[in-house]
């Protein structure tokens, strides 16, 4: 009666197979390409395939080829912590890039630290490094800095009181509590608190209750995935005539096609460098590493970059700076992490980062761009 | 000596888990061991009701939520210590159980499947958007169990992994004894007899709601242990441990290794455990395999893997 069992067992065993040698840096990630964050995974793994791929081929790190060892969580929390598993005890990584979304990012923190393995987050919740964890990093900004950024342009504008309109899923949800959370600091009042459901087809009712609310002056959509290009739908059909913004959860070409271009035209949000690739002047100094980065991945996958696939760019560029500088092919995960914390005016493509002891996100306001969408594309307010 | 099928099953397994870490080669494979076995626990509770008493739900991931979710709030919102947390969340399990199963058990077929998919859905949902205690889609940190740091106080320094392992272990053998043990009893016996036609069974006396009723509320039982297990070990819990996916993975697991012996279960647990870890490469394909996997077994083995094989190797022994 054991006999299938074992030979299961043995089956496993094999075709999992045994830590290849040494010979070169590995790197481990574990990325949501599939499932209901697939959106962003996705990009952020054709990213570090592609940059491990032109690294190697440029010489390596420290004469060394890196090996990635990627795989794909789905988005479960459940599984990201049984890949994180896997990279640290069976594959040997000497870092992990990863976490999608902010639970799966939660969910490796706890193996990354236990393990003392240096992890980089691409994930924009902002527990994810505060309070500060000694070996978790993240490159994205918070959604507490997307919101500070469009309440800066709301002042700027003389606007006070606005109405919310946030889906209940885990971005949506949490930068509704980081917006609420600052809306102090700016003489900003949310007059009118709407949610929906990431399933939602239409948000019409959401919608009439904050055209109704009195004295609203603009209107912020937090949330990413199909929700917000419906809400800009029905925005237009409502003839609602108010200042739209939206979050960064929105920032791809995506968002543009969903709503159609004559009904996203004027929204407004923060953005990073990378979607106004074309339009940045000479003298600025992400420039190069944008254009780069875009001009590489639109020749090898034929779609358009995206912010999340920039997160996996950063990530892995705060990486090789570390280990370069560290200056060893196999790194002590301890001395690793010094050497990102240490990481100082690198340019990337969400922005500059400087990570210190207490700051493990490295990124501050000026990263993010306020964009307007116009005639279909991005475009730098002024 | 001839051994009670009960106890050779019982041997087995105990073997198999005591046997299997002498073959690890690396520390990673005793978490993938201790969620088979968590998952093992929640699929027995299924073979009580599936295949003992022929009920089907399709919303047990709710139960194993609410066992999660009991360890994450419990400790926190009402002073309970963490393992008390787990019969805390197993006892409101049973109640909810208890409480909901009643009108519930009359339906039959597909009613019945629907009715469980809502209740599932219904918890799941719950857990989502009830943010302000649920910690909402981005999961809960989970209060520490104490047991490693107990086990280091006693001069025993064990690995997390390795815990885990023999816990889930542990409590899943329990599990499949106490599972074993209602097989032959007089209940056991009444929820087959049901199983097979419920008007011959009311017919000898058998009181079938009841019956169903303790069917339904054990397995609530099982899967809110599992779920509480499945969150003290990851320290996090997020909503996806009562989702759809999660109710419809514990009925293949059942299903797939056989739904009427325990063994078998947990068998299938096995199976759809390990299978993602060797599917990695493929990872985008892997929904489709286990829908073959389903399909095939369904068509050509429908008393489930474990079953149909020994029935095979059974068969050629007679010859």
């Amino acid at each position: 009666m054991s006999t299938p069992k074992s030979l299961a067992l043995a089956a496993i065993l094999l075709a999992m197979g045994s830590p290849a040698a040494l010979a070169q840096i590995r790197i481990g990630a574990t990325l949501a390409e599939t499932g209901p964050a697939g959106a962003l995974g996705d990009p952020e793994a054709k990213t570090l395939r592609l940059l491990v791929e032109q690294i190697n081929a440029a010489g390596g790190v420290l004469g060394e080829p890196l090996e990635l060892v990627l795989y794909d969580d789905g988005g479960d929390p459940n599984n990201a912590r049984t890949y994180a598993t896997r990279l640290v005890e069976h594959d040997e990584v000497v870092a992990i890039i990863g976490g999608t979304t902010t639970g799966t990012s939660l969910a490796i923190r706890s193996v990354a630290e236990d393990e003392e393995i240096p992890f980089i987050s691409l994930a924009g919740g902002i527990e994810i490094i505060d309070p500060v964890h000694p070996f978790t990093f993240k490159t994205p900004h918070t959604d507490r800095m997307a919101c500070e950024k469009l309440f800066e342009d709301m002042q700027a504008q003389g606007i006070t009181r606005i109405g919310m309109i946030s889906g209940t899923d885990g971005f949506g949800a949490s930068m509704r509590n980081q917006c609420l959370d600052v809306t102090a600091g700016y003489g900003i009042e949310i007059a009118a608190d709407e949610r929906y459901a990431p399933g939602d087809a239409d948000m019409v009712p959401q919608l009439t209750n904050i055209r109704n609310t009195e004295g609203v002056q603009a209107v912020l959509n937090p949330g990413f995935g199909a929700g917000p290009a419906i809400v800009t739908r029905n925005y237009r059909q409502l003839g609602i005539e108010l200042p739209f913004y939206q979050s960064h959860g929105v920032a791809g070409q995506a968002y543009i096609d969903l709503s159609g271009a004559e009904n996203a035209e004027g929204v407004r949000l923060p953005g990073t460098a990378l979607l106004i690739a074309d339009q940045l002047t000479e003298d600025d100094a992400q420039r190069a590493v944008v254009t780069a980065y875009r001009d590489a991945y639109v020749g090898r996958y034929n779609e358009p970059v995206s912010t999340f696939g920039g997160y996996a760019h950063d990530a892995l560029a705060i990486l090789v700076d570390a280990i370069t500088r560290n200056g060893e092919a196999d790194p002590d995960p301890v001395d690793l992490r010094d050497a990102i914390e240490a990481t100082a005016g690198l340019v990337g493509t969400t922005g500059t980062y400087s990570f210190a002891a207490d700051d493990h996100l490295g990124l501050d306001l000026t990263a993010f761009r306020l964009l307007q969408i116009q005639g279909g594309t991005w475009s730098e307010t002024p | 000596m001839q051994l009670k099928p009960k106890y050779l099953s019982l041997l087995i397994l105990v073997l198999l888990v005591a046997a299997a870490p002498l073959f690890f080669p690396s520390g990673f494979y005793y978490r993938v061991g201790a969620l088979i076995f968590i998952n093992g626990i929640a699929v027995t509770g299924m073979v009580i009701l599936i295949g003992y008493a022929g009920q089907i739900s399709l919303g047990h991931a709710g139960f194993a939520g609410i066992g999660a979710y009991s360890c994450a709030l419990a400790p926190v919102y009402l002073n309970i210590p963490p393992v008390a947390a787990i019969a805390f969340g197993a006892a409101l399990s049973a109640a909810l159980a208890w409480v909901v199963g009643r009108p519930i058990l009359k339906l039959h077929g597909y009613y019945l499947g629907v009715a469980t998919l809502g209740l599932g859905i219904l918890i799941s949902m719950v857990l989502l958007n009830e943010a302000q205690w649920t910690g909402g889609p981005d999961g809960i940190a989970v209060p520490d169990l104490g047991l490693r740091g107990l086990l280091r106080d006693m001069g025993l320094r064990v690995g997390a992994g390795e815990l885990w392992y023999w816990v889930a272990a542990l409590v899943m053998i329990l599990g499949a004894w106490l599972a074993l043990n209602l097989f032959d009893s007089p209940t056991g016996r009444a929820l087959r007899a049901l199983h097979g036609s419920e008007v011959a069974a009311r017919t000898i006396g058998i009181d079938v709601p009841r019956h169903k009723l303790h069917a339904f509320v054990v397995s609530a039982v099982y899967a809110s242990v599992s779920g509480s297990l499945l969150a003290q070990m990851n320290r996090l819990i997020t909503p996806d441990v009562a989702g759809f996916m999660h109710s419809v993975q514990m009925v293949t697991m059942a299903v797939l290794g056989g739904v009427s012996s325990v063994l078998g279960a947990i068998f299938g647990a096995t199976i759809l455990t390990a299978l993602p870890q060797l599917l990695t490469v493929f990872h985008q394909y892997e929904h489709m395999v286990l829908g073959l996997v389903m399909i095939l077994v369904m068509i050509f083995l429908p008393d489930g893997l474990l079953p149909s094989i020994l029935k095979r190797l059974k068969g050629r022994n007679e010859e």
